[in-house]
């Protein structure tokens, strides 16, 4: 019987290990697919990571090093190339290795940390052929990084994500021209800094609000693509057509957390998010139960990955410790122009100094304000000078404020100051 | 100096692999020519994935009688053939009287053609067996014995079983003239070189009125009509239980939804005339005329769930008949084989065996061939099964799709199968991986890695899919390169 067993061994699930680990828990099983720990951070090659959490600049394997370091110096236990097949609420996990065949492990807690995938072609519908030469970004960055090969020569890039822009940068250091960047939406999907930084600064233009609208093949591989500007039906506009001979498409669609583990446990989950409905600190709708990171909403930066998940191993912790929370449940509504809420439902009791509230607004701000309310009535606003979707907002609720709060729901919104 | 075949058959997919199988099971010479890098690369793989029950076609065409043939051995051959198979049934829905007008009419042909069990469901029959059906839904006719099929798998099975049983199949052969031997036979000159055969088969579908016309006057024209898809995440599969047609029209059998082998969810397709038979590309058109129309059986499927659009193509002709006869002396066709051509593929084999012995090709059958294949599917395993598999061969013990859950036992398991893969496409038809959600975003660099590994290839020459379609186009810089 383990303490706690964490699933993933990114940078999710070395931070809550290490977290349960400094709050006591001695039996700390984290169980990871690849061959090493580290997660998508091993292919994240440019630096960028940890401005916040280290107050320096390193790359993701560097910043992935410095918790596996900090695990070396605890007793927490891995198996790696180990899947897990099932999770269910009695806190059984079935995984099957080579090394050790099915097994089935037991555990007074468990956090989940599995991550995210890429939203794919199929899931967008992009018409036209299907050849080779058309990859996710972060397929492309796997080939590019860690296998030492090229995808591509003359690449078109779908999508604004922060992959997506990263890989522009990438491509062009190795050669490839990258032609352009195609965003549907009339605003960036990636961060300010790298939209300058990779795009910018190589001359790479951004197409915001058009889209890519046929893909042909010439011998199997991408030949041309037509992109189309779209109307503010996101149709596309006759004849405003641009034509790209290109042997490359990369997609930064979006992300989707990966939470088949968790539906099947029948965990509740959050549509807006596509990840588990979270407490406070992490908790699931099942007891005991943890989430962290990109399996419970899509971060832009590891380091606040870092931080919620030492929350999901301390609680993990608490939980084993039979500290049970105490008193009623505020439940997070998200209000005008914010898109969803992380977490979703506070108990007040539970809140330490100050509860974390994470979420995205729906468009650009300038100038603008996050409220709370309750009943329709403020209970306290935050400033912005800017906010916008790819940019993922934070903010602290004071656990005072939160005991005068009589509501059974809050609701949190963005708006024009 | 050539060898010389007792059978040549041109064209892998469903037909050529089903009369591959059948002919293997005799004491025969057979050679299998195939354009492409792999078996079922046309309409095989690219399709509604359904074995029709039969009420479509006219009485007394080739097509009805061997929809209805083929239909009753799938069963056994799946069973034996270890190919994923499952009788569900499909329902033709209709939404209006004269629609309903149109079951009688169907109900009439299948019962003249032999479909067993038909019967008219009522709307609220329907809504029973179908709750996610539209409400407007009047009746249906039900067909219990219309199934679902992996339809690239049922080419493998046949092709994998023929070439055990000593069938010649040459890969990236295609024909590009047939010439009357001295002796007469065949002289095939192909892009992988010449071949001679006493008796020729044309299975070569979407291209089969080339082929024929390399050796007999036209007497048909193909043309190629394309139909595109939609594959649906798991998720959406909750949406069908049968197959669920809505009633016929000039353009074919319309827009279907149905769960597939693999418990995804297939709609589609759409039919669209097209002077290319080999390019199966996605239109917005195309796509948005399929939602529109699967709407309108099964309202609010969430697109957003979408996993993949394909498109495939029928080797439709000008006449509204299977084109299978005797072309010329000693050549047989097989030709203009559309939609229930993979319900049909068993019976036109044996059909195939039949004109052949009018042709005068009578060969012995051998004692014992090989008439079963087994395959180890992982993700459709229980607990025990697994354990005992991983302690018994601890490579499937490691995941590879993970979508899938297809583990690098399976994968090499495709890749020293009879017919090896060689591309990352080829192992995703024989062992699944990839199929899933992130349409093998994940498993497909360590696909590449394997199949070096186990093929000694360079990972610049592994393809996706067919000859030419790359992956990777060279190394990444090295130390002292120019920038």
């Amino acid at each position: 019987m383990y303490d706690l067993i964490v699933v993933g061994g990114g940078p999710a699930g070395l931070a809550a290990a290490c977290s349960a680990w400094e709050k006591g828990l001695k039996q700390i099983l984290i169980i990871e697919r690849d061959k090493e720990l580290g997660g998508i951070l091993n292919q994240c090659i440019h630096n960028g990571f940890g401005l916040h959490r280290f107050k320096e600049e390193l790359t993701g394997p560097e910043y992935a090093g410095r918790f596996i370091d900090m695990l070396r110096d605890t007793g927490v236990q891995v198996m790696l190339d180990t899947m897990v097949l099932e999770i269910n609420r009695d806190h059984q996990v079935h995984v099957i290795s080579a090394a050790n065949g099915y097994q089935v492990l037991e555990a007074r807690s468990i956090v989940l940390a599995m991550g995210c995938r890429e939203r794919t072609r199929g899931a967008i519908g992009i018409p036209g052929d299907r050849p080779a030469g058309v990859f996710t970004a972060g397929s492309a960055q796997r080939y590019l990084n860690m296998e030492g090969y090229m995808v591509g020569k003359r690449v078109v890039i779908l999508g604004s994500g922060d992959i997506g822009l990263i890989m522009a940068r990438r491509l062009t250091l190795e050669g490839a021209q990258v032609l352009a960047c195609v965003e549907l939406m009339p605003y960036s999907g990636g961060l300010m800094r790298n939209i300058v930084q990779c795009l910018e600064d190589w001359g790479i233009p951004l197409y915001l609000s058009h889209t890519i609208t046929d893909i042909v093949a010439k011998d199997g591989r991408v030949s041309h693509v037509t992109v189309h500007k779209l109307d503010d039906n996101r149709q596309p506009i006759p004849g405003t057509n641009l034509e790209f001979d290109c042997d490359t498409v990369l997609l930064s669609v979006g992300l989707i957390p990966e939470n088949e583990l968790t539906r099947a446990a029948g965990i509740e989950m959050d549509p807006r998010t596509n990840g588990a409905v979270v407490y406070e600190n992490m908790e699931t709708s099942i007891p005991g139960i943890f989430a962290c990171g990109n399996v419970v909403h899509v971060h832009d930066l590891v380091d606040y990955v870092s931080a919620e998940s030492e929350r999901a191993g301390a609680a993990a912790a608490a939980y084993v410790s039979g500290t049970a929370p105490e008193g009623g449940t505020i439940d997070i509504r998200n209000g005008a122009d914010v898109s969803y809420t992380v977490p979703q439902r506070l108990r007040p009791g539970n809140v330490p100094k100050a509860a974390d509230i994470f979420f995205r607004v729906r468009r650009v701000f300038k100038d603008s304000v996050i409220e709370v309310s309750a009943d329709g009535a403020p209970l306290v606003t935050y400033k912005r000078e800017h906010m916008a979707p790819g940019e993922m907002e934070h903010i602290l609720l004071p656990r005072k404020l939160l005991d005068t709060v009589d509501a059974s729901e809050i609701t949190v919104t963005a708006k024009e100051a | 100096m050539t060898n010389m075949f007792d059978v040549c058959i041109i064209g892998c997919g469903v037909i050529g692999a089903a009369a591959a199988f059948e002919l293997s099971k005799y004491q025969a010479s057979v050679l299998v020519l195939e354009k492409e890098n792999d078996v079922a690369m046309g309409s095989s793989r690219a399709n509604s994935a359904i074995i029709h029950a039969g009420y479509d076609p006219l009485p007394g065409t080739l097509m009805a009688r061997l929809n209805v043939e083929g239909n009753a051995m799938a069963e056994d051959l799946c069973r034996d053939l270890d190919v994923p198979f499952k009788r569900i049934g499909s329902l033709v829905l209709a939404f209006s009287d004269a629609e309903k007008a149109t079951l009688e009419t169907l109900l009439d042909r299948g019962q003249r053609n032999g479909v067993p069990g038909l019967k008219i469901l009522s709307a609220e029959e329907v809504l029973q067996m179908e709750p996610q059906v539209s409400p407007k839904v009047v009746a249906a006719l039900y067909a219990p014995s219309a199934g679902i099929i992996t339809p690239w798998e049922y080419t493998l099975a046949f092709a994998e079983t023929a070439v055990l049983n000593g069938v010649e199949l040459v890969r990236n052969a295609k024909v590009t003239a047939i010439q009357k031997g001295a002796d007469g036979g065949y002289r095939i000159t192909t892009t992988a070189g010449e071949f001679e055969a006493r008796y020729v088969i044309n299975a070569a579908g979407v291209h089969s009125g080339e082929i024929h016309e390399m050796v007999a006057p036209k007497t048909f024209t193909v043309k190629p009509n394309r139909g595109e898809y939609y594959v649906m995440d798991k998720a959406e599969c909750f949406r069908a239980n049968h197959v669920l047609f809505q009633c016929p029209n000039e353009d074919g059998k319309g827009v279907l939804v149905t769960p597939t082998m693999d418990h995804n969810l297939l709609v589609g397709p759409n039919a669209v005339g097209v002077e290319d038979g080999d390019r199966v590309n996605n239109t917005a058109e195309g796509m948005a005329f399929v939602r529109g129309k699967a709407e309108l059986s099964v309202p609010g499927i969430n697109y957003r769930n979408a996993i993949r659009n394909f498109a495939g193509i029928r080797a439709n002709t000008d006449r509204d008949e299977f084109q299978i006869s005797i072309a010329a002396e000693r050549f047989i066709d097989l030709a203009g084989i559309k939609s229930p051509g993979l319900s049909s593929a068993p019976a036109i084999a044996l059909e195939a065996m039949k004109l052949l012995s009018q042709c005068g090709f009578r060969p012995e059958k051998k004692a014992h061939p090989i008439t079963t294949r087994k395959k180890v599917r992982f993700r459709y395993m229980n607990d025990q099964e697994r354990r005992e598999l991983i302690l018994r061969q601890p490579q499937y013990g490691r995941v590879i799709c993970r979508c899938e859950t297809v583990t690098e036992g399976e994968i090499l398991d495709a890749i020293h199968s009879p017919i090896p893969p060689c591309s990352v496409d080829g192992v995703k038809r024989r062992a699944g991986s990839g199929m899933g959600r992130c349409q093998g975003g994940f498993c497909g660099p360590r696909i590449v890695d394997i199949l070096c590994r186990e093929l000694h290839l360079d990972p610049l020459s592994v393809t996706q899919d067919g000859a030419g379609s790359r992956l990777l186009l060279k190394e990444t810089k090295q130390v002292g390169d120019e920038f």
